[in-house]
């Protein structure tokens, strides 16, 4: 007999947990605890050595975290996961298995604004360089690989224009340069977008977004596809040599087609030490178990509000890939066939000072730095998110100055829409 | 059989079925792979039986090595098999000699030989390729849940509390996702065994 495979909603609430051995509690219980006592000394050294399954730490793993890092590898279709303390964390516990001082990677000049700042500039003191592609120029990806070049990393929908990347054309490229290529699926979520069906080696997010999608946890995790071989050339030894902080283990050799989130854990997380709490970890695995039906009523409303917005006289434009005249709507009906997101900008006839106007005039959309919250979020990219870029960098990732990002949430959409209206004409 | 995809039901019935396991190439040096493998079907309660002629004379965790499959000297269920997949089919030539002959052939994580696993089928015995033993146990058992491992199983039932030496339960429903296709194509083509 074969089993049934069971369907995203049942994986958002099943994967990863069981009822506590323990005690019987059915829902996965918060080991807010740093440490795990050993059964004896020989069962310590197996656990420090790798040998064993089982706790030691929670820098290093956690029960609770444990379960959020299975069900997101479940939902992306991965082989093994990573939590750590937020989005920002994931991406430097990647890019440090693989690169070394003086590699280069390639990126996409659309992303999140912080994520342009981390490559330009906090990366620059790790000798890690970044190559800005533009990810409407396939070819542009193409033109950016050299001999250094370690991976490849773009976002599925990129924020702040909501803009949707064309994964596979990418993961082509990635694959002729034999580098992996990371997608950041912050903003789609598995539940619209499942990068590695796509030809994506390793899936980073933003916890604290949608998967999270209250706003009250910050989070991140890499998932591991268990698709790239590292072994096959000398690219990357963080899991092809023995490594000498495990007595000359060789990762890839011992770990199979996990070996990169084991890396990611042991290398990684245990010795730069960005560990998720586990309280965000339950608050966040709480979350993902109305993923589903959140994305949904997301997308339905994000719509609407968009429609609403490309018939307002006060609208210059809206960036919204799901509309059918935005230019990445063709993308999005091959990639998010359920739903666009709902993250998207717009601008305003009346430039700039209508736009600050506008946030100042809202009621019930809050202004502030965060996407994918039940709330409706409203933000000014030029100013905010988006500051430290120059002109022409805020025009190249879609935050121009005249431009209003919003995050729509899971309200009654009539009551976003008439929070706009009175707001466009106050 | 598709080597390429085992069912979950396959390598369960595997694992629940044996209960002696002759490990071919087991290393006693701590860091190796089949020293991890090892160890850790010892501890889940499997007879374990080292094969290395190189290291006759010393045992691995109490157990002593032998230095071929011939010189165990009682029957064995399952050879796991620790070695380049191009030494594979010598392996499976002295393994179809015993008597009783096993029922299991076990290639490791990287080790395939396509010949060799047609022979061993076509005498009767089950053969896996390109996996760890280790691994399986804990995904379908879900104890490699602990390291954020997809073990693509789920389970609503209350599980026994875990001791040393006891065996698991890997009666859990299997799931998609988290495929090993890429893993498996990457030991066709090579194998960092030796
Ligand atoms: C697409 C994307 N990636 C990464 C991040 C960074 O995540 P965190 O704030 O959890 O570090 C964000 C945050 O806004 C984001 O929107």
């Amino acid at each position: 007999m074969t089993d049934r495979i069971p369907g995203f909603s049942t994986l958002a609430v099943h994967a990863g947990a069981q009822p506590d051995p323990t005690t019987g509690a059915r829902v996965t219980p918060i080991y807010q605890t740093t440490s795990f006592v050993f059964n004896d000394a020989d069962h310590a050294a197996s656990l420090f050595g790798l040998q064993a399954f089982g706790n030691i730490y929670t820098r290093i793993t956690n029960p609770t975290t444990a379960v959020l890092e299975e069900r997101v590898a479940a939902l992306e279709g991965g082989t093994a996961a990573l939590a750590v303390a937020s989005g920002h964390a994931a991406q430097v516990v990647v890019l440090q298995q693989l690169l070394m001082p003086g590699d280069e990677f390639i990126a996409a000049r659309k992303l999140y604004g912080g994520s342009i700042n981390q490559f330009t500039h906090a990366f620059k003191s790790f000798g890690w360089n970044v190559a800005w592609a533009d990810p409407d120029d396939i070819e542009s990806f193409e033109r950016a690989v050299t001999p250094h070049t370690k991976a490849i990393f773009i976002e599925s929908i990129a924020n702040p224009a909501g803009s949707i990347t064309d994964i596979e054309a990418i993961a082509t490229v990635a694959r002729k340069a034999g580098v992996p290529l990371i997608v950041d699926n912050t903003l789609a979520t598995p539940y619209l977008i499942r990068p590695i069906d796509h030809g994506a080696d390793i899936v980073v997010h933003s916890l604290t977004k949608f998967l999270g999608g209250h706003g009250n946890s910050l989070g991140g995790i890499i998932v591991d596809a268990g698709t790239f071989d590292w072994s096959k050339d000398d690219k990357y030894p963080m899991l092809s040599e023995p490594r000498p902080e495990y007595h000359g283990i060789r990762i890839q050799e011992t770990f199979g087609n996990f070996a990169f989130a084991i890396a990611c854990r042991v290398l990684g997380l245990r010795d730069l030490g960005p560990a998720i709490s586990p309280f965000n970890a339950f608050l966040i695995l709480t979350g993902i178990e109305t993923l589903s039906l959140r994305m949904q009523k997301h997308c339905e409303n994000a719509k609407a509000v968009a429609e609403f917005l490309s018939g307002h006289p006060a609208v210059a434009e809206v960036n919204y890939s799901g509309l059918a005249s935005n230019k990445y709507n063709n993308l999005a009906r091959k990639y998010a066939p359920k739903g666009a997101g709902a993250v998207f900008t717009f601008s305003l006839k009346g430039g700039y000072d209508a736009g600050v106007s506008l946030v100042s005039n809202l009621k019930l959309f809050s202004h502030l730095a965060n996407v994918g919250d039940t709330r409706s979020l409203v933000i000014h990219p030029a100013s905010t998110t988006h500051s430290q870029l120059d002109d022409a960098a805020k025009v190249r990732s879609g935050a121009a100055p005249d431009v209003v990002r919003l995050s729509i949430g899971i309200e009654d959409k009539e009551d976003l829409i008439a929070d706009l209206e009175q707001a466009l004409s106050a | 059989m598709n080597h390429d995809a085992y069912d979950d039901n396959y390598i369960r019935e595997i694992l629940n079925g044996v209960k002696s396991i002759a490990m071919v190439g087991a290393s006693p040096v701590n860091v190796r792979p089949s020293y991890f493998a090892f160890k850790y079907l010892a501890q889940r309660g499997y007879d374990m039986i080292p094969v290395n002629p190189g290291h006759v004379g010393k045992s691995l965790l109490g157990k002593p090595f032998v230095a071929s499959l011939a010189d165990i000297g009682r029957p064995v269920d399952m050879i796991d098999i620790f070695r380049n997949s191009s030494h594979i089919l010598p392996v499976v030539d002295e393994a179809l000699k015993l008597s009783p002959p096993p029922k299991v052939i076990w290639m490791q994580l990287g080790a395939r030989d396509d010949a060799a696993a047609a022979k061993a089928e076509a005498a009767g015995l089950k053969v896996v390729m390109n996996r760890c033993p280790k691994i399986e146990y804990g995904r379908l058992s879900s104890e490699i849940s602990w390291m954020g491992v997809n073990s693509r199983t789920l389970s609503s039932k209350r599980a026994p509390i875990p001791t040393q030496g006891m065996r698991l339960s890997l009666n859990r429903t299997s799931v998609g996702g988290g495929e090993t296709a890429a893993s498996d194509r990457a030991a066709k083509n090579k194998s960092e065994l030796t």
